[in-house]
């Protein structure tokens, strides 16, 4: 399997990360060994297997409905690039 | 707590305090044949010399160091029961949060990151009574197997310094080798603590997942990481495990089975253990000085009464594209937070808010971070799906069923840890693959979810030290630990120490 670099780009956009020129067409070439190796899964049956997300048998807790001290808005925002009036500050999301 | 007959029987003031081990540690500072600030200027002074040769940390915390060590020996003065790691200084890898300290991940998006909290399994140790060195190095988010990944340079193997020290824990595994720390916690995912280990001759454990904290640990795979701890033998690093493993409620996928009290064996007897020698561990291509040592330490086992059963883990070879499969997608997911909004350093110019996605992300993240990044985004992606990441889901089923069924005939598993000694610098850099192979014998218990014990087992004739992992059924780290202190007592491999740390008018 052959990724395109248009197809390294789709990805890329999807995981919104600007690529050089140059990076697409490593990763193109790179991303496609990768994959061809993998396809090596293919030659399993699977049909009547079930899927592992997680090696535990458990259930996911529930916890009492209690409020606990957490970060204080200062230790939250301690670490943005930008910040205003106790909030992280970023260009408008919609329009202009 | 052994007997503090050992070092004072040395002469304290003639012993370099950073070669005791951590028990030997502990002993020493309760009998008050030195001070907390005594060792911990010991282990500072030993990192200033070694330093520049090894680059075992990321960033270093002296100041806060000894402000905790003299706090300590306040402690160890006034109290009748301080806390029972009182003094004792450790390294962190810097994937773990630890409040105040900056938390980069071996990555430039987090280069001025200082977590206001700290992860679990670090406070845990500090309530027993610890004291930091610093942050150890690491591959980029723990996305390696040499260091080489760092955004910060790589570390080099205290054995050879033209050789990697293995990696993602690789400032971790060549600190405890080069004495620049007792014991330091590792993390792993794919193989993390157990592969660095093998290359620098230390001892380390990756538990059961679920079994320590995840809480404060920067995540990479959710259902793959473990926190895990490094030291130079099994009594040092089952020692400190007991402190930080067990239930926290702040971590969702950790379990509340009790760690029971682990009891290391007095004599080198394993009579009656059961060792399965998977089939699929021994393959060609694997350095013939690697069968060699793992076959000759199951040997030694055997004559110490245990016995060794030929098993099969028939799915093996497919952990390596399950791992990479699924791994990436996990980490695909995990590392979207990383935006330039929160924390980090934002880059594009403008008012557009995807420029700053995208630009920060481009430039900070490094190129094995980016691979895995579009490789588990295009497993996840629509159309896709099913035929990578949910085959892969399907398989690791398989994978973790081998081990089972493994485990209702024997009781351990001994396996190498990786196929190879420590490798050269540059050696895989240009071939992701060839660098992923390097996880193929560690990556099977990560799917399973199994512990795993590393110690060495040898040197190659390049005197580069050969490790073996110990694996074991859900939760029985205390079984490994037992088994893995017997051979120890019986052998004296973790003994022998890198040139770069006799000094150098006492060398050969």
């Amino acid at each position: 399997m052959k990724l395109s670099i248009e197809q390294v780009q789709h990805i890329a956009d999807l995981a919104r990360l600007r690529l050089t020129e140059a990076e697409k067409q490593r990763y193109a070439e790179q991303l496609s060994d990768i994959l061809d190796y993998v396809a090596h899964l293919e030659e399993l049956d699977t049909d009547h297997i079930r899927p592992t997300a997680s090696v535990l048998e458990m259930q996911l807790r529930l916890r009492e409905d209690q409020a606990r001290p957490g970060l204080s808005q200062e230790d939250v925002l301690g670490n943005a690039a930008e910040t205003q009036d106790g909030q992280f500050k970023v260009p408008p999301v919609l329009g202009g | 707590m052994g007997s503090s007959k050992s070092h004072r029987c040395w002469g304290v003031k003639l012993t370099n305090l950073t070669d005791l081990s951590v028990r030997e540690c502990l002993a020493g500072l309760r009998a008050g044949d030195f001070s907390s600030r005594e060792l911990t200027e010991a282990y500072l002074g030993r990192i200033d010399s070694l330093e520049a040769d090894i680059h075992a940390f990321i960033t270093l915390t002296p100041e806060r160091a000894l402000a905790g060590a003299d706090a300590a020996d306040a402690a160890l003065k006034s109290q009748d029961d301080p806390p029972p790691l009182t003094g004792l200084p450790i390294a962190v890898k810097d994937v773990l949060c630890l409040a105040g300290v900056p938390c980069t991940c071996g990555s430039k998006i987090l280069e001025d990151f200082i977590p206001p909290f700290t992860a679990t399994t670090v406070q845990r140790l500090l309530d027993a009574g610890v004291i930091t060195l610093g942050k150890t190095n690491t591959d980029e988010f723990a996305m390696g197997s040499s260091t080489e990944n760092s955004a910060y340079g790589p570390t080099r193997n205290p054995w050879n310094t033209e050789h990697v020290p293995g990696g993602s824990s690789g400032g971790s595994a060549a600190a405890v080798a080069a004495h620049m720390a007792p014991a330091a916690f590792g993390t792993d995912t794919g193989g993390s603590v157990r592969q660095p280990c093998s290359f620098c001759g230390v001892t380390g454990i990756k538990p059961t997942y679920g079994r320590t904290s995840r809480y404060g640990l920067v995540a990479y795979g959710s259902s793959l990481d473990t926190v895990g701890m490094i030291g130079r033998n099994v009594e040092d690093v089952s020692l400190l495990f007991q402190y930080f493993a067990g239930f926290d409620p702040l971590d969702a996928t950790s379990v509340q089975t009790p760690v029971p009290e682990i009891v290391l064996p007095q004599s080198p007897d394993l009579n009656g253990l059961r060792i399965g020698v998977p089939q699929e561990y021994f393959i060609k291509g694997i350095q013939p000085e690697v069968e060699e040592g793992v076959r000759a330490a199951i040997a030694h086992m055997e004559a110490q009464g245990a016995s060794a059963v030929p098993i099969h883990l028939p799915h093996t070879e497919y952990a390596l594209p399950v791992y990479y499969l699924i791994a990436p997608a996990e980490a695909s997911a995990n590392l979207a937070r990383y935006d330039g909004i929160r924390f980090g350093p934002r880059l594009g110019e403008g008012e557009d808010l995807w420029e700053i996605f995208t630009e920060t992300r481009g430039k900070l993240f490094g190129s094995e971070v980016k691979r895995r990044i579009m490789l588990g985004t295009y497993a996840l992606s629509a159309g896709y799906y099913d035929a990578y990441y949910g085959k892969a889901q399907k398989v690791r089923t398989l994978i973790k069923a081998d081990f089972e069924l493994a485990f209702e005939e024997v009781d351990v598993i001994a396996a190498p840890v990786a196929p190879t000694t420590a490798f050269k610098f540059g050696q895989h850099t240009d071939d992701p693959l060839a660098m992923y192979l390097e996880d193929v014998f560690t990556l099977p218990a990560n799917l399973a979810g199994v512990p795993g014990l590393a110690f060495p087992v040898g040197y190659d004739k390049r005197g580069l030290p050969i490790g073996m992992q110990l694996m074991g059924p859900h939760f029985k780290e205390d079984l490994l630990f037992r088994v893995g202190h017997a051979y120890q007592l019986a052998t004296d491999w973790r003994q022998k120490l890198p040139e770069i740390t006799v000094p150098r008018e006492k060398r050969l």
